[in-house]
């Protein structure tokens, strides 16, 4: 008689579904594949950018009225990342950023590249670059250059 | 409203690294320690409520294992908020309220050294703009202090001063975990982490564990010599994004003091959660603190800030100014989520 086997299975950890970004996200991370940065108004007419389901001021449902905002903008505020980390969007020295998008009314996080910290300051132009290889998501929009470095 | 008292609060000394005890261990300790303080025996509270955040752990529902540390045979009525403590002190206040039980046993635990803590606390964003840049919590709270250095509503120096008051103040707080006297001008002196924020502006990864015990009215008063009583308590939060908000700001702050009653009558301190010392002067205008009110004696988060129990500790630390006499009203803030997104405000008075 062989020797028993202790019984084994494989255990993989990770979330084996997909989820649905939802009819308002799944627009703008659509358009932003194609190059394209959308937002979304509220009632109230503020753009928001990223867009969301729901109006942060009022908890109303926004509105159907889309428009395409960027793809230059203007940074609101900003942190110089030294030394990035493994799962930083950039693996050289920049910036996190909240940029306001032309023909925005909020701002949205991102990074700059920037090079180094002396060009970055507060106020100042940067435009967006998108991703070489589209793959359905924010990161989509690669990250943002200074303007007057182009 | 019923009258509501904390009567009993005990912490672990807050360490940087607890690499000899697990959760339970760490919380058995100080379980029995304010349990025993309050006078009350352990079968007669009414309700326990805790928390904490599995993603410090790594694993989902080992918050469950904390149970074994408050004993729970024969069955008790428990709660947990995968929150800061001083929500659910929010959450066993309210269940006081609504005539459930006299009293509760509150308690909180983290071990933030278990892994990379900024990086951990990106876990909370919204995971479909914010998670995959990873934006973490050093760098989104540096994002807030150059705001404010933007819009001239504080300087490096007033952070270092900020520090230096802290560390200071934690001389006289055997749990704190850094201290002593720095100069102002060597801490300014120290490289950027992530700019505009040095080292001495971040708040020092900790772990540790709290716990406290409240009561209503009638039972307070029998049990305890000195009640510290709640007369206000409110929390509110703003929008999530940091895109979305002035973040030289903290209005949801400003309403939870507003609703807590803070500026009812002069308050004598104030614990505040600020893990980042820049936060400090948005809170004192969000509150409208005068000069006069003694700011984080115990030290605040700057000397120690465990994960998950800083917030509860600011509640603790505000009774224990108030039960050696150091005031007779206090305020008692705790925030959670990015830049101060959410916040929490409690009145504390003796007499």
């Amino acid at each position: 008689m062989s020797e028993p086997q202790p019984l084994s299975a494989g255990h993989v950890l990770e979330y084996t579904y997909k989820r649905s970004v939802g009819p308002v996200l799944g627009r703008f991370f659509t358009s932003l594949r194609d190059g394209k940065i959308e937002g979304v108004k509220t009632r109230a007419g503020r753009v928001l950018v990223p867009p969301m389901e729901h109006d942060p001021e009022t908890g109303e449902a926004t509105s159907d009225d889309w428009v395409e905002v960027g793809p230059g903008g203007t940074v609101t505020t900003w942190a110089w990342v030294a030394e990035p980390r493994d799962q930083h969007p950039l693996d050289r020295p920049f910036a996190f950023a909240l940029v306001r998008l032309d023909g925005a009314d909020t701002a949205m996080l991102h990074a700059v590249d920037a090079g180094s910290e002396s060009a970055m300051r507060t106020g100042m132009r940067v435009r967006a670059r998108f991703a070489d290889a589209p793959t359905g998501g924010i990161k989509d929009l690669a990250c943002f250059t200074p303007e007057d470095a182009e | 409203m019923r009258d509501v008292a904390i009567v009993s609060y005990a912490q672990t000394p807050y360490v940087a690294s607890e690499t000899k005890r697990n959760e339970v261990e760490m919380l058995m300790p100080v379980l029995s320690e304010a349990v025993d303080k309050s006078g009350i025996p352990r079968r007669e509270i009414g309700f326990t409520c805790s928390g904490s955040t599995d993603y410090l752990a790594g694993q989902s529902f080992s918050f469950v294992a904390a149970v074994d540390a408050i004993g729970a045979w024969p069955p008790i009525c428990e709660s947990h908020v995968e929150m800061d403590g001083a929500w659910a002190f929010y959450e066993a206040w309210i269940k006081i309220q609504c005539g459930e039980a006299d009293s509760a046993l509150v308690f909180s635990f983290g071990r933030a050294s278990m892994g990379d803590l900024p990086s951990v606390l990106t876990l909370q964003l919204d995971p479909y703009v914010l998670q995959p840049l990873h934006p973490d919590a050093i760098s989104l709270a540096a994002l807030q202090a150059r705001a404010l250095l933007d819009a001239g509503l504080g300087s490096e120096r007033e952070w270092a001063e900020v520090a230096a008051r802290c560390r200071r103040d934690a001389k006289d707080n055997p749990d704190a975990l850094v201290k002593g006297d720095v100069d102002v001008e060597a801490l300014l002196a120290e490289p950027n982490v992530v700019s505009p924020l040095r080292e001495h502006t971040l708040p020092p990864v900790t772990d540790g564990a709290a716990a406290m015990v409240i009561a209503a009215g009638d039972v307070a008063r029998k049990v305890c010599e000195k009640p510290v009583w709640v007369r206000g308590l409110d929390h509110r939060v703003d929008p999530h994004s940091p895109g979305l908000r002035d973040l030289t700001l903290a209005p949801s702050a400003k309403l939870a003091g507003e609703k807590a009653g803070a500026a009812s009558k002069p308050l004598d301190l104030a614990e505040l959660h600020t893990p980042f010392a820049p936060q400090e002067g948005i809170l004192r205008r969000a509150l409208a603190l005068g000069d006069d009110v003694r700011i984080n004696p115990s030290g605040g988060p700057l000397a120690a800030n465990p994960m998950m129990v800083a917030g509860l500790a600011r509640l603790g630390e505000a009774a224990r100014q108030l039960w050696t006499g150091k005031g007779e009203r206090a305020l008692a803030h705790a925030t959670q989520g990015p830049c101060l997104q959410q916040n929490l405000v409690c009145i504390l008075e003796v007499a």
